[in-house]
């Protein structure tokens, strides 16, 4: 297990193009990062050039307190799962499971402890003997896993792991990486595409768009003060809202009638002509079911809904609204950066599955103020970001984590050189 | 398809079928005559007889048969694996590594492929007599080699350029030495193709006539395809043609034997070249 720090790391293609620029990352001991950014962000070249199969234009890479930039691969004894697995079709599972071992020369029954017991973990004990063409995707998958978690590497790797998997697989291969890394507390690098598993799989999560850092934080801060536009657009499902807006006074003109500010927000946006106010979908409301005592925190505006979607435990509905070309040409970059296609400016917003709105009508909704962000149209920047509450919640994630793993590991739930050899030797005597 | 149709690909495909294999079968007919037998405009030998046979295995023309067979096979052999290893590598880097010269390296091999044989034999004739690599094995091992190479490296090349990168990369990741990850996990997966590579390089020098003919003198090196033209009847106003016919099966044997074991293999190895090649 180990630390791994980035300073200042550049990776230059022979054309010139920086497909990762400047990119400086600390990483903690036991912690779980997650690399999440849209395709051609650099978040996978990064994970390669974390375990070797990448050059390093320029930069360190420090791994466990040591420079590796000039290791090959097997010396830094990190280990990786790949998005299509990797696995050697002409092996059984037992023989996929134990290359590395083999490589490095394990005794035949530490190789078979060891084995066995990985496979005890990710409950492949019956498939051993089959061949990884007999497996069904998710088996694959484990065995990917178990090559990964049977030696002790310094970090794990995992690039874009679940990719492959259909969607209900892929939530329980989640939450099944999410406990194996907790259980065996390692250090761990995840590169993914996609936010859901950004936002529960990560103790932090580094945003990545075109080769440089926009955030790292724990997700409830990317979600909560996210820094710019970018982030607050990429993370969240459906996306964050962006309305034109104009300032007067203390309050913004929105299409959705006028939002009140507080004192330090409306500070903080002063001075700009035309602004992009950021509002989530849940912090919009159906008004009729708004409670009474909540409502003066918010303001209300009547809209045509364009579509509902019904969804069983919520229910969205689709509002259209005009914007001025400059900023309809920015969103429409924005989401086409964000690997989607809006081809409409309308607001997504979340409302009570019970609610009655319907499509094509007229309907009154009420609007939370108290958490929208404003945004600089030109630059991007989140202009209401409050940097100690975002602070706040990673270093709350942080605790959390060390927690986690402190329990995890008094439960002795480790595969350990220890306690295994220690067993090994019990049974030998 | 209609019931007609299918009758008429039945049809079809006998007639190609027979345009196919009359002249084999006429070979494994003439086989079996007798020298007398052969203008009597009969198809079927009149009296079927081993004779021919006996003559190449034990008779006259064993003198002349069996070591070229034996030549034949030893060559052959040796060639077919000299042209697997060397392929192999070279594909292999071909497949694997971004070097200059690379498309230089592909379309040369493909210019000695197509190059006419019988343009440099005499050349070469000259040379292997000066070097001293005439009638011997080497002197048509090397040959054979430039038969052969050319379109192993591109069949093999198709073979490697299909197995996943990342294949290698988790070897490296694991642990492994270029050469570990070459030997252990490259190497298994190519198999198929170095297999498929292996039998299609030793058709091609198995078959070989040109070379064989003008690059040796005698027993030593001679193979089997330049030992039929060489047969004589039992006296110079008889005809060698049932003798020959009957070592032209005995030789045509180990191909047949080849094709049934290893169809599928050769095939998909014969598509792979001509798509991805």
């Amino acid at each position: 297990m180990a630390s791994i720090e980035m300073r200042n790391i550049v990776k230059q293609y022979g054309d010139g193009f920086p497909a990762v620029n400047d990119v400086s990352l600390d990483i903690a001991d036991g912690e779980f990062m997650i690399l999440v950014g849209p395709s051609g962000c650099g978040k996978s070249t990064l994970l390669r050039m974390i375990v070797g199969l990448e050059d390093i234009t320029s930069g360190d890479m420090v791994i466990g307190g040591k420079r590796v930039n000039d290791l090959a691969p097997r010396d830094r004894n990190l280990s990786m799962v790949f998005q299509n697995y990797a696995l050697y079709p002409h092996m059984s599972v037992y023989e996929n499971i134990a290359f590395p071992l083999r490589l490095s020369k394990t005794p035949d029954d530490e190789v078979r402890r060891r084995v066995t017991e990985a496979a005890d973990v990710l409950e492949l004990n019956e498939h051993l003997d089959r061949k990884p063409a007999n497996l069904s995707g998710g088996q694959r998958q484990r065995v990917a896993m178990g090559r990964a978690i049977v030696r002790q590497a310094e970090a794990f790797l995992f690039d874009e792991p679940l990719s492959n998997l259909d969607a209900k697989l892929r939530g329980q291969m989640r939450t099944e990486i999410s406990r194996l890394q907790r259980r065996l507390g390692i250090t761990t690098v995840y590169v993914t595409h996609d936010q859901t598993e950004a936002m529960t799989l990560g103790d932090r999560v580094c945003v990545l768009r075109k080769g440089k850092i926009q955030q790292v934080a724990s997700p409830r801060e990317l979600y909560e003060q996210p820094v710019n536009l970018f982030v607050a657009g990429f993370i969240g499902s459906p996306p964050m809202n962006f309305l034109p807006a104009t300032l007067e006074g203390n309050r913004l003109q929105t299409p959705f009638g006028p939002i009140e500010l507080d004192e330090r927000r409306a500070a903080a946006v002063q001075g700009r002509d035309l602004l992009l106010v950021g509002i989530r979908p849940e912090y919009f409301e159906d008004a009729s079911l708004v409670d009474e005592a909540k409502r003066p925190l918010g303001s209300v505006f009547r809209a045509r809904v364009d579509v509902t979607e019904w969804l069983g435990d919520s229910q969205y509905a689709y509002i259209p609204y005009d914007a001025p070309d400059a900023i309809r040409d920015q969103l429409r970059d924005l989401s086409r950066e964000l690997d989607s296609e809006a081809l409409r400016t309308q607001a997504i917003v979340s409302i009570d599955a019970t609610s009655r709105i319907r499509e094509g009508r007229e309907a009154e909704f009420w609007l939370d103020s108290r958490k929208v962000h404003v945004f600089d149209p030109q630059s991007g920047e989140n202009l209401t970001r409050d940097a100690e509450a975002g602070a706040r919640l990673t270093q709350l994630a942080n605790e959390d984590r060390v927690e986690q793993v402190q329990e995890a590991q008094s439960q002795g739930h480790t595969i350990s050189d220890d306690s295994g050899t220690g067993a090994h030797r019990a049974g030998a005597a | 398809m209609s019931r007609r149709e299918k009758t008429w690909w039945m049809v079809g495909g006998i007639l190609i079928l027979v345009y196919c294999l009359f002249p084999i079968a006429w070979i494994v007919s003439l086989s079996f005559k007798a020298p007398t037998d052969i203008a009597t405009g009969q198809f079927l030998p009149t009296q079927p007889t081993w004779s021919n046979y006996a003559d190449i295995f034990t008779g006259t023309a064993s003198d002349l048969f069996l070591p070229a067979l034996r030549n034949s096979f030893g060559i052959v052999l040796i060639a077919t694996a000299i042209a697997s290893v060397l392929s192999m590598f070279a594909a292999y880097a071909i497949a694997r590594l971004d070097f200059p010269g690379k498309t230089l390296i592909l379309s040369t091999a493909l210019a000695v492929a197509i190059f006419p044989v019988i343009s440099i034999v005499t050349p070469l004739f000259n040379v292997w007599r000066q070097i001293g690599l005439y009638d011997t094995w080497p002197g048509l091992i090397i040959p054979y080699l430039s038969l052969t190479l050319p379109i192993s490296i591109w069949t093999m090349s198709a073979f490697f350029r299909e197995i996943p990168w990342e294949m290698e990369q988790a070897a490296q990741v694991d642990g492994a030495t270029t050469w570990q990850a070459f030997r252990k996990v490259i190497v298994p997966l190519a198999a198929p193709g170095v297999f498929t590579t292996a039998i299609i390089a030793f058709f091609i020098a198995w078959n070989d006539f040109i070379y064989g003919i003008s690059l040796t003198s005698t027993d030593a090196a001679r193979p089997v395809p330049a030992a039929l033209g060489l047969f004589s009847g039992a006296s110079q106003f008889e005809d060698p043609t049932t003798v020959t016919a009957a070592a032209a099966v005995v030789v045509t044997i180990p191909v047949v034997i080849l094709v049934l074991l290893f169809q599928r293999r050769i095939v998909a190895g014969l598509t792979n070249g001509a798509v991805k090649g």
